[in-house]
């Protein structure tokens, strides 16, 4: 794996050299890899600028009381300082169990998992589905794929606009339900019904990602698995199972990671759907938003504080899903 | 390959009396009957048309003139026109979006590129202490929400004066774009042999030489979709562009779009004809470089 820089480096330096001490390493290890710093030295002043400084700001909001009242702001002429004050965790001990925290964050919280849950299954059961159903000998095969993933190549902030058209009392899908004698539910008020909107616009948007991921695995499995499968006497169904699916696993485990955190932090779908007017149906992310733009007076602290909430689900997610390939792997 | 071996049936091919078994018998790999082609074409059509139709009831919708044609769309039929179209580029700001959107989008793409370039080139072939830090990094900033970004961008953009300005937005955008082209390119990089490198090493180039003079040429379809891809997600951004830019003038496409429909009025029939307006080169150039695009997205993932 490694390149000629280090590996050179490694033989003149050899394994008989004794330790030298911690300053002696730091120059050591600063000559070995000062090419390697200096190429991610730009990224790394913008991570430290753009995301540190800021994710550290936001952690400080998070702990003090401040809203668009009470922060600095300038009005006219006039420049107003900031008053808010320093009220340690108190947002956080609010957020998680003060009162009405159910309907604040809880149900939210709730709702993000089902959403998420539901929508990457959805996702990647279709997207395979559709994958296995192109990876064949097919006519017309290229027209289908470029069909399939238009949903893919227009931005959401038009089709959800169009989905918004279409779901709306009078749209196109209660004209066609009533017509078949099916009952027209209000898509985009009821509760129940904002969410199942929800959850199929966004399947609309995100099964053509999973599509063509899925099918591009579904391309690098070696055909001949599946020969010597079929010699082995095994079912379409066994074949499946045991040859399609594990060889997908690599492709699998990256495209369910991004499916998950995409659709954890799905922010358009939900806020061009709905605005600010359904709260059942928003998930933490667009519920945040709400809370520090789309209300007056703007609860900066709490926003924040929800953020600071969901990147610590995030990480954890994400650093026991790794865990868990990791070991998966190893006993694979 | 045909002669399968299965306990169950081991009726000769010729034998003219088994007719029930003789077509799964003959069958070759990859065969299928016709009910299974026709029930797969049946699938795909569906999907497709499940895929297609809310894009082509926007065209259609885009069509129809009047302010309530959408709620009667059979009318649209007999008097179909363009006029939204030249209402929405003759009296509307749309080429100032246009305008804003390609100015944030260009300026997102190229920051991203020129800075994530050389550090996915490091990450993909040199070890050195925090490698692994650095990529995990990398990979959480992917997964930031904004709303952990955005009120203490929105403050500290407020103290800069920055707040309703290009330069602002891009600098919010690149807050992803960086971390997320320089894991793209590291994918690519991935792919191409290191035995290049070597080569570059022993005729006498720096690191910084094989990377410039050799990986870069190589590497423009990769450098190109991660262009392409943070100018599709500068382009596509909802929640920053909408709460930093306040002047109507200086809206992004996403923001524009939205300010057709809101409480007191909803045109329609404008914004439609806008979305089409913006869906059609959009799409077309998706269509030109998708295929490259899922590869890069995928590659990068698995190799920590």
């Amino acid at each position: 794996m490694t390149v000629a820089v280090d590996s050179t480096a490694a033989r003149t330096r050899g394994g008989r050299a004794p330790r030298p001490g911690p300053f002696g390493r730091l120059r050591r290890s600063y000559q070995k890899h000062w090419y390697a710093y200096a190429m991610i030295a730009p990224v790394v002043v913008v991570l430290g600028v753009l995301v540190l400084y800021p994710l550290v700001r936001g952690f400080y909001l998070t702990l003090t009381d401040a809203d668009s009242l009470n922060s600095a702001r300038t009005i006219g002429v006039n420049h107003i300082d900031a008053t808010y004050r320093f009220i340690g965790l108190g947002n956080y001990a609010d957020i998680l169990w003060g009162p009405t925290a159910y309907d604040r964050f809880w149900s939210h919280f709730v709702w993000t998992i089902v959403w998420t849950a539901l929508c990457v299954a959805l996702h990647y059961v279709i997207g395979l589905g559709l994958a296995m159903l192109l990876n064949q000998k097919l006519r017309g095969r290229t027209f289908y794929r470029l069909l399939l993933i238009l949903p893919w190549a227009v931005p959401t902030f038009v089709t959800v606009f169009s989905w918004r058209i279409m779901l709306s009392d009078s749209g196109v899908i209660n004209s066609v339900l009533g017509s078949l004698h099916l009952p027209q539910p209000q898509w985009l008020e009821d509760p129940l019904f904002q969410r199942t909107a929800a959850v199929l616009v966004n399947t609309w948007c995100g099964v053509p990602f999973m599509m063509v991921s899925l099918l591009g695995g579904l391309q690098s499995i070696d055909p001949v698995l599946y020969e010597a499968a079929e010699m082995d006497g095994a079912n379409p169904w066994q074949r499946f199972w045991n040859v399609t699916l594990p060889g997908l696993r690599p492709v699998s485990s990256t495209v369910v990671l991004l499916g998950v955190i995409w659709t954890f932090n799905q922010f358009n779908v939900i806020f061009l759907l709905f605005g600010n007017t359904a709260p059942d149906a928003q998930i933490l992310v667009t519920w945040a938003y709400y809370l520090g733009f789309g209300q007056q007076p703007r609860d900066y602290a709490q926003s924040a504080a929800y953020g600071v909430l969901l990147l610590s689900m995030l990480a954890v997610f994400t650093s026991f899903y790794y865990r868990w390939l990791n070991r998966n792997e190893q006993l694979a | 390959m045909s002669t399968t071996t299965t306990v169950d049936a081991p009726a000769p091919r010729t034998d003219t009396t088994t007719e029930a078994v003789r077509p799964r018998r003959v069958r070759r790999r990859g065969e299928r009957s016709r009910l299974a082609t026709f029930a797969t074409h049946g699938v795909l059509s569906l999907a497709g048309l499940i895929a297609l139709f809310p894009i082509a009831w926007l065209i259609y919708l885009s069509l129809g003139p009047d302010k309530d044609d959408y709620l009667h769309p059979g009318r649209i039929l007999g008097k179909a026109a363009f006029s939204n179209y030249s209402f929405v580029l003759e009296h509307t700001n749309f080429f100032k979006w246009l305008q804003s959107t390609l100015i944030v989008s260009l300026g997102t793409t190229v920051v991203g590129v020129l800075f994530a370039a050389t550090t996915g080139y490091a990450v993909s072939r040199m070890r050195f202490p925090g490698h692994r830090k650095l990529m995990w990094i990398l990979l959480l900033t992917q997964a930031f929400p904004i709303a952990v970004l955005i009120v203490p961008m929105y403050e500290i953009l407020g103290d800069l004066g920055l707040i309703d300005t290009y330069g602002g937005l891009i600098l919010v955008y690149c807050s992803t774009a960086v971390p997320y082209c320089a894991w793209l390119l590291k994918g690519y990089f991935d792919t191409i042999p290191h035995e290049i490198d070597e080569a570059g090493r022993i005729d006498g180039l720096s690191p910084f030489g094989t990377f410039a003079r050799l990986i870069v040429p190589l590497a423009r379809p990769g450098l190109a979709v991660a262009a392409f891809y943070s100018f599709i997600t500068a382009f596509g951004e909802v929640a920053f562009a909408s709460t930093f830019m306040l002047d109507d003038e200086k809206y992004t496409f996403a923001v524009g779009l939205r300010s057709f429909v809101s409480e007191h009025d909803a045109q329609w029939n404008y914004m439609a004809a806008t979305a089409v307006l913006i869906a059609i080169p959009v799409s077309a150039f998706f269509y030109l470089v998708q295929r490259n695009l899922v590869t890069g997205l995928t590659a990068g993932g698995t190799k920590g």
